[in-house]
């Protein structure tokens, strides 16, 4: 069972790095930096729901880190890093709220997720202009989040592990 | 599962209204601006008249900036995704434009301006 769990966790893990290389190749059509579908949470989500807590969070962590560091500059990691943890906590908590549905997960996780990038650029960049594209990154956030959570919930429905 | 999609339905609603509020903020103090301000890293380098034309090289070279017409944009950046050169004019006060590798903001700002949201 326990082996079961890690090649799981593994296979989850590899499944988020191909979705964040996959959506590393769709060209940003607005011009804001940070608007993301955010495929890579879909693996996200489906550990938070078909594994467990602590698997989501390994999930989300260590690919983070890993893509960051294959494709990305450690400015990358660092925003990357900011969002994932910041969505990862929203979502956990609403998730154990048992109050939302899959979809509703996946719209926080969306939107805490730009926030928290937002909130590492404001640290980087020293200055906090750049909290005017924060109803954009919101907007942003919940159609995102909303596609990604239907998405989602079908493959968390169907496919049998 | 009807209550869990009334509770999605009541968190949209609650972020969307959450980003108009943000939005209308922003907007309510869009008053003109006259002052374009440069930063690097958090500090003022270079602050522009926005009435005068003129193109102007930033942050040694890694930006170009263009004020034309009463309009700032940028149109050169040594970055590779070039986000700050598509995200286009700006005019208004508290627009801003973002380049984020560079870690370079263009803001428009008012010299007479009383409500500070910028820190």
């Amino acid at each position: 069972m326990r082996n079961k769990k890690i090649a799981t966790s593994a296979l989850m893990i590899a499944l988020a790095m191909i979705l964040s290389f996959v959506e590393s190749q769709i060209p940003s059509f607005f011009p804001i930096p940070g608007i993301k579908l955010g495929l890579a949470n879909i693996a996200v989500i489906f550990a938070l729901y078909r594994l467990s807590i602590k698997d989501a969070i390994v999930v989300s962590l260590i690919r983070v880190v890993v893509v960051s560091t294959l494709f990305g500059t450690s400015l990358t990691l660092a925003y990357s890093l900011s969002g994932a943890v910041l969505s990862l906590l929203i979502m956990v908590l609403l998730k154990k709220s048992d109050r939302f549905s899959i979809v509703g997960v996946s719209v926080a996780g969306g939107i805490s997720h730009n926030i928290g990038q937002i909130i590492m650029a404001i640290i980087l960049m020293h200055n906090s202009v750049i909290s005017y594209y924060l109803p954009f990154l919101i907007i942003s956030g919940i159609v995102t989040g909303v596609v990604i959570g239907l998405v989602s919930a079908k493959i968390v429905e169907r496919v049998k592990i | 599962m009807n209550k869990k999609r009334k509770a999605d339905l009541y968190l949209i609603i609650f972020c969307l209204l959450a980003a108009l509020v943000c939005y209308l903020l922003f907007t309510f103090s869009n008053s003109k601006g006259d002052k374009v301000v440069v930063r690097v890293d958090g500090v003022i380098t270079n602050t522009y008249s926005l009435s005068d034309d003129g193109t102007y090289s930033l942050n040694n070279g890694s930006n170009i900036l263009v004020i034309k017409e009463k309009k700032a944009y940028l149109i050169e950046a040594d970055c590779p995704d070039k986000l700050c050169v598509k995200q286009g004019k700006i005019s208004k006060c508290n627009q801003c434009i973002t380049c984020l590798p560079n870690k370079l903001t263009v803001t428009i700002e008012s010299n007479n301006s009383d409500v500070d949201i910028i820190s």
